[in-house]
């Protein structure tokens, strides 16, 4: 009798479970239903900021505590040639571009960031998949470039411009490289490199006249696609936090290319995504809206909070 | 029986002789299914969080070749893929459910948890993510009311604090459970002593620990509150933990759903829906 019991149980569960998620996961596909899930999100955003001020800073490290290895994720080798001939030449040619709604648009040289006022700070890289590093990044706290700049009023977030390509715009190669989530990026490389050859160093020997993240000049001559290069975004609240920095060593050494070289964005009271890697451009704007599908940043338009500090 | 319940009149005995108490007022009902419906979402939900990076540690950070615990698929020598869960030195082969399962259509997927038991079915960590804050918001929002309720209307202590005469009979108790015999009568009128201790720990303990080890991951939240994240020893240990909590949840459910059936499935599921339990057939008033 029980086990009778047991088995109508096991079954009815089962059966109530596929209709839930059959349920669930049409729901969540709807408009409504993505709205609705957003609002978890909203409630995060705005009762983290209660319990915390622009000042807040994130737990710092003894140097005992340093990961020995620190895992680098999504894009670890950007296939853009433009960005293989800055690394060829170690990145002497790269300028970091200040722009959009300041008063004077900047143009930075890594010595010139590095002749800036600098942080250096042992913090935890918490990933959205779960994992967690310890590493110790050094580099220019954002709100001393951005008073260099200076701010116009209407300025509202700062969104970060990267050299790497995640996919191409609308083409079955796009779908080929498009990582299913921010970890999954690096094993999507692998496979690329294993069937196509970047061909090593890049031939072109003149500086790139790539205006990052704008999209109209496409390094790669012979491809007409348009990459979707990575982009990300944080508001005020989190650019003026002394903690946020353009960071160019990790743990006393220039960043790796497979860490973000030369210049990576911390935002250490976040995830990993929004610590965008191969910072090329930093434009303040007053919405979000014109930038990739609205949502703020790279992974934010393929489903991911915007405010990824949960 | 037709009679509205009213806190002053919490039993009554209908023209057959039945002896009714009103067990479970509208709020704790409500609660209960509310609570039920949310944790299912968390879990599958927390499962599919979970596929993104399969693998437990203990500590503030992740020593990637040493895990505590690891759900992955391994070839094995006949070149044939296996799902394997790995605890410390241990291994043991999962194929077909963990580490290595059927998706719908029966293609062989590696995932660590498999589709059935995910939301989304689809490995979809964004998504996941979603529902998985969204409803832990409602779990809050519904604890809050239960408990506050609870406290306030004395139903939390009526429930979960074991009597003096339940303690003194804590080995009877055991014996009763064992025979899956249970109280009838009066005595059915609160909860035994195990049963109290269970629903304490679970309400009091896990549930609590549940959302303090889920919030302790939270980068935002380790700045605001460190002293938490420290709580449980560090974002990894915090995030085992919360693992952990959840297969004690799903433990909790086991029995409970099973101990429901054996007591009295109808009785019980009615107490819970329309908050009347019965007590059986009154001698007195049958005489």
């Amino acid at each position: 009798m029980i086990l009778h019991r047991r088995k109508l149980l096991t079954g009815g569960a089962g059966l109530m479970g596929t209709a839930l998620l059959g349920g669930c996961d049409r729901f969540a596909g709807t408009e409504t239903g993505r709205r609705t899930l957003q609002v978890g999100e909203d409630a995060n955003l705005y009762v983290q900021r209660l319990l915390m001020s622009p000042a807040t800073l994130a737990r710092e490290f003894p140097a005992a505590m340093i990961s020995p290895w620190f895992k680098p994720n999504g894009t670890i080798d950007p296939p853009d040639r433009a960005y293989r001939a800055l690394a060829a030449q170690k990145f002497a040619a790269f300028r970091l571009t200040v722009d959009g709604l300041v008063e004077t648009p900047l143009s930075l040289s890594l010595a010139d960031l590095r002749a800036l006022p600098s942080r250096t700070q042992i913090t935890r890289h918490d990933c959205v998949e779960g994992w967690s590093c310890i590493g110790q990044w050094a580099g220019v706290p954002l709100a001393e470039v951005l008073k260099r700049a200076g701010l116009k009023p209407q300025a509202r977030y700062v969104v970060f411009h990267c050299a790497d390509t995640l996919e191409y715009a609308g083409s079955q190669d796009g779908a080929f490289l498009r990582p299913g989530h921010p970890g999954a990026v690096r094993e999507a490389y692998v496979q690329l490199a294993a069937a196509e050859d970047w061909g090593g160093a890049p031939a072109a020997t003149d500086a790139p006249k790539d205006d990052w993240g704008q999209g109209s000049a496409d390094s790669e001559a012979e491809d007409k696609r348009t990459p979707i290069r990575y982009y990300e975004s944080i508001d005020l609240y989190d650019a003026v936090n002394p903690q946020t920095i353009l960071a160019y060593d990790l743990n006393g050494k220039p960043l790796p290319v497979s860490n973000g070289a030369p210049l990576r964005l911390r935002v250490e009271r976040q995830l990993g995504y929004k610590q965008a890697k191969y910072v090329m451009r930093v434009e303040l704007v007053e919405s979000l809206a014109g930038i990739g599908q609205g949502g703020g940043g790279y992974w934010e338009d393929r489903g991911y909070e915007w405010y990824a500090g949960i | 029986m037709a009679a509205s319940p009213a806190l002053e009149a919490p039993e009554t005995v209908d023209r057959q002789g039945r002896r009714w108490f009103y067990r479970h007022p509208l709020v704790i009902r409500l609660a209960h299914w509310i609570n039920a419906a949310v944790l299912l979402v968390l879990l599958m939900s927390g499962l599919q969080i979970f596929n993104a990076h399969p693998a437990l540690y203990w500590g503030a950070v992740s020593t990637f070749d040493d895990p505590a615990l690891a759900i992955t698929s391994e070839q094995g020598r006949d070149g044939r893929s296996r799902g394997v869960v790995t605890v410390g030195t241990h291994s043991l082969d999962t194929t077909g459910v963990l580490g290595l399962s059927r998706a719908e259509g029966g293609t062989e997927v590696e995932r660590a948890f498999p589709a059935w038991a995910t939301l989304p079915a689809d490995q979809d960590l964004a998504t996941g993510r979603r529902w998985h804050f969204l409803f832990a918001w409602l779990l809050v929002i519904n604890g809050a009311v239960y408990l506050l309720y609870g406290l306030f209307s004395g139903q939390l202590r009526r429930r979960l604090i074991p009597d003096g005469d339940q303690i003194r009979d804590f080995g009877g108790s055991v014996k009763e459970h064992l025979l899956l015999r249970f109280p009838e009568g009066t005595q059915a009128k609160r909860y035994n002593v195990i049963q109290k201790l269970t629903y304490l720990v679970l309400v009091l303990g896990l549930l609590p620990a549940m959302v303090l080890a889920g919030l302790a991951m939270s980068p935002g939240m380790d700045a605001a509150w460190p002293w938490l994240t420290e709580l449980f020893g560090g974002r990894q240990s915090a995030r085992s933990v919360h693992f952990i909590a959840a297969g004690l949840i799903v433990l909790f459910v086991v029995v409970h759903v099973l101990l429901v059936l054996v007591s009295g499935l109808v009785n019980n599921m009615r107490g819970m829906i329309t908050g009347w339990f019965s007590l059986g057939r009154d001698r007195e008033h049958a005489r």
